[in-house]
């Protein structure tokens, strides 16, 4: 009896394995035969998957595709993810990602380094439209991952009411640090404070710009604890100590733009996806956006950058190809600018862009003076340890930070 | 030798000896086919899977194709060296989240287990009215979806919630202290002007920072544990508590126990098994918290929240470190089977322990 018991045992595990092993066997090859037929087949159905901002955009990305779906043959669906990151690294764990998704450029190192993503930016007709910051972005050991497709920068935005209240005028939007600090402190009042930010180096970091600084120096190696970043943060330290800057957590409000819209803050420093938030929620707030002022080192701020990605595995890579140059094409992307809000990443449009959305331009004109975060794989853990030792900058030695923060960014590779 | 009572009818004939052996194969082929479904269930889903972390967790896949195929290597302990031995933002966030699942654990087990026990006996009264609707109304949040509960708790705690609008009604500092990243500790001893002194620590965090406490958003989750948790431990107990037989109860009345002896001596004693139960599916619940951070806070405010169960998931997921996630929960699950371990002789009926109960009451009853 004990004797068939183990061998049924055994004779289960070596069925389980088995199988097993004929599952995984049966997965690998069919992933590399499709990666080597990819681009014969341009009509196999396409996948695009997008972490939208809203119905705005998914319908604009959803007609957009279908447009293209009609004048080429191929069939292309447009998913929507609910967490995009998780979605595709499933997607590439699995062997059958989309085809076609979002990236951003704090993320596309981490998917190139382990070659889920194919490098076919060289192969667009129209890789030179696009601004050379932007493909830079998505550039990751010499190769172009990713055909930008939008982008944003962080200005200041101001409420016009308080700024009148304050005694102020138009002459008066600060153009450097000193007239910043002015400034602030005059809509500092009882009701609310001169200017709010989300506690993070995403909003901060503008000033470690302005001073001159970065998280890697000009040959693209970390460079967190330099004088001119130690600078940049003491000045937002500064700022934070004399009570005319708080962090809109210290408000009660999930970001600036919260902070701002509730009406806590005269000045935030926020992206152009504000205009969003603001004719949603705020409707009633009077703002204008103006350039964020200019630092011991000129003008500075933060770039976010959104491209398409493509998967390695994907079966129709030709498709894929074709599909990309449809929506990175100009009339597209003031379609989806028009839609939805976005700045456009080719460079042909700027003007256009500038007459459609007058009141934004200072997001536009900022493009020339931004940085991106460095793309390479882990960055985002950094950034977000980063944020984290921030919170407590109102009590902490700015140089203690950004020391922990160069350690951080040491033990990358490709930093050091 | 059990069958020779099944053999012994049929023994005057010939059949017996063919159907003897006949029937104990068809009963272990029987046997085998009614334990097929849940072991090959349990193999496909349960088994493999945790040979395949554990192969992930010693190998370099990076999260594209299938672990298996020649390109993956086998890297030895390099991923439990990164979180274990070498200094650096990966250790860092491992003691991290080890210390805010510490004291999650430290808070969460013991007064979930005293609450469902004081809950069970309070509705195991005889002489209580509408017994049964308190207990439902106990149970009631164990069987609401914690996401649901999660969600609710963010609305009260939202900067607009009923809980800041009471505390503002109540004169308190208004909504920061939802958002305060230190832990409860620090800030009562930062009330003392004690602050943080830098000096050697442990994985990455200074031994201030691992008694610092847990963060005021932590506190929540304690709380919310405790209070969707305790109604089915309550059942545990209450269930526990039914089995004592009525006559013990009435023993100790004749011996003159009053009624906090009679629970201290009899009923606690009695109930050490359930107690060992309550608190072993406690001690593994709450080290893998995973859903209420996941929905409720993604381990912020700066990452105070961060717990080993969300970051493995975010190592493997979101940074496409799955050796390092894989590693993650094995570490994890070595650290809930030591701690059941201990516990277990902690809580192991000991011979003295159980001359003690009868000794005392009696001995009262002598001197009054």
């Amino acid at each position: 009896m004990q004797l068939t018991r183990r061998a049924s045992i055994a004779a289960a595990a070596a069925l389980a394995a088995s199988l097993t092993l004929a599952a995984c066997g049966g997965g690998s090859p069919s992933s590399t035969g499709a990666s080597s037929s990819a681009a014969a087949d341009n009509h196999q159905p396409l996948t695009i998957l997008i972490g939208t901002s809203g119905e705005a955009e998914t319908a604009a990305v959803k007609s957009a595709v279908a447009a293209w779906s009609k004048q080429s043959g191929t069939p292309a669906t447009v998913n929507v993810a609910s967490d995009l990151n998780q979605q595709l690294s499933q997607g590439f764990s699995g062997g059958s990602p989309a085809d076609l998704f979002y990236v951003t450029n704090d993320s596309v190192a981490t998917y190139a380094g382990n070659g889920s993503l194919e490098p076919y930016v060289d192969q667009l007709k129209n890789k030179d439209s696009f601004y050379p910051s932007l493909v830079k972005a998505f550039t990751v050991n010499g190769k172009a991952y990713a055909a930008p497709k939008d982008f944003s920068t962080l200005e200041l935005v101001i409420n016009t009411d308080m700024w009148k209240a304050a005694g102020l005028g138009d002459a008066d939007v600060p153009t450097t640090w000193d007239q910043f600090e002015a400034v602030a402190k005059k809509l500092t009042t009882p009701q609310h404070v001169g200017l709010a930010v989300s506690p993070q180096f995403e909003r901060l970091g503008v000033f470690m710009a302005q001073a001159g600084g970065w998280l890697t120096d000009d040959a693209g190696k970390a460079a967190a604890n330099s004088d001119a970043n130690v600078k940049g943060l003491a000045y937002a330290k500064k700022l934070l100590a004399d009570g005319v800057m708080k962090y809109s957590s210290q408000l009660g409000a999930g970001w600036g733009g919260e902070a701002f819209g509730t009406q806590k803050a005269a000045m935030t420093i926020e992206g152009n996806w504000i205009s969003g938030a603001m004719g949603k929620d705020y409707k009633s707030v009077n703002y204008k956006v103006v350039k964020l002022p200019a630092g011991p080192k000129g003008e500075g701020t933060i770039q976010y950058d959104g491209g398409w990605g493509m998967a390695a595995q994907s079966k129709n890579k030709g498709g894929a190809l074709d599909l990309v140059s449809y929506l990175t094409q100009p009339d597209q992307q003031m379609g989806f600018a028009k839609a939805f809000g976005v700045m456009p990443s080719v460079q042909s449009l700027a003007d256009q862009w500038k007459t459609a959305f007058p009141a934004q331009t200072a997001f536009l004109e900022g493009a020339a003076s931004s940085k991106s975060i460095p793309s390479v794989a882990g960055i985002s853990d950094v950034i977000k340890d980063f944020d984290s030792q921030l919170d407590a900058l109102p009590t902490t030695d700015p140089k203690t930070i950004l020391d922990k923060v160069q350690t951080n960014l040491s033990g990358l590779a490709g930093l050091s | 030798m059990t069958t020779s009572v099944l053999k012994r009818p049929s023994a005057a004939e010939a059949r017996p000896r063919r159907r003897g052996p006949g029937v104990r194969g068809r009963d272990g082929i029987a046997g085998w086919l009614f334990t097929a479904p849940v072991l090959i269930i349990l193999g496909l889903f349960l088994v493999l899977p945790i040979l395949m972390a554990a192969w992930v967790s010693v190998s370099s896949w990076n999260g594209l194709g299938s672990p298996f195929q020649d390109t993956v290597k086998f890297v030895g302990g390099d991923n439990y060296a990164a979180l274990l031995a070498k200094p650096g933002l990966a250790q860092t966030d491992f003691g991290t989240s080890l210390r805010n699942n510490g004291w999650y654990v430290l808070l969460v087990v013991p007064i979930q287990t005293a609450v469902s026990l004081f809950l069970a006996i309070l509705v195991n009264q005889r002489v209580l009215a509408a017994r049964s609707a308190f207990r439902t109304a106990f149970y009631f949040p164990s069987v609401t979806s914690s996401v649901a509960i999660t969600v609710i708790f963010l609305f009260l705690f939202s900067a607009s919630g009923t809980v800041n609008a009471i505390v503002q009604w109540l004169g308190g500092s208004g909504v920061g202290w939802f958002a305060d990243t230190r832990g409860v500790v620090q800030q009562a001893l930062g009330a003392f002007g004690v602050h943080a002194p830098s000096g050697s620590g442990f994985l990455g965090l200074t031994w201030f920072d691992w008694i610092s406490g847990p963060s005021p958003a932590m506190l929540v989750f304690v709380v919310m544990a405790i209070f969707t948790t305790s109604g089915t431990f309550m059942l545990i107990y209450l269930a526990a508590l039914q089995q004592i037989a009525r006559d013990i109860e009435e023993a100790t009345i004749m011996d003159g126990a009053n009624a906090w002896q009679r629970f201290r001596y009899v009923t606690l004693p009695m109930l050490r098994p359930t107690t060992f139960t309550v608190m072993t599916l406690g001690l593994i619940g709450t080290w893998q918290i995973f859903d209420q951070i996941y929905v409720g806070s993604k381990g912020g405010p700066a990452k105070t929240t961060l717990t080993p169960a969300f970051l493995s998931y975010s190592q493997s997921f979101i940074n496409n470190a799955w050796g390092r996630g894989a590693a993650i929960a094995f570490i994890l699950f070595a650290i809930i089977v030591v701690f059941t371990l201990v516990q277990r002789v902690l809580l192991a009926e000991r011979g003295s322990a159980r001359k003690a109960p009868r000794r005392r009451p009696g001995g009262r009853r002598a001197h009054g």
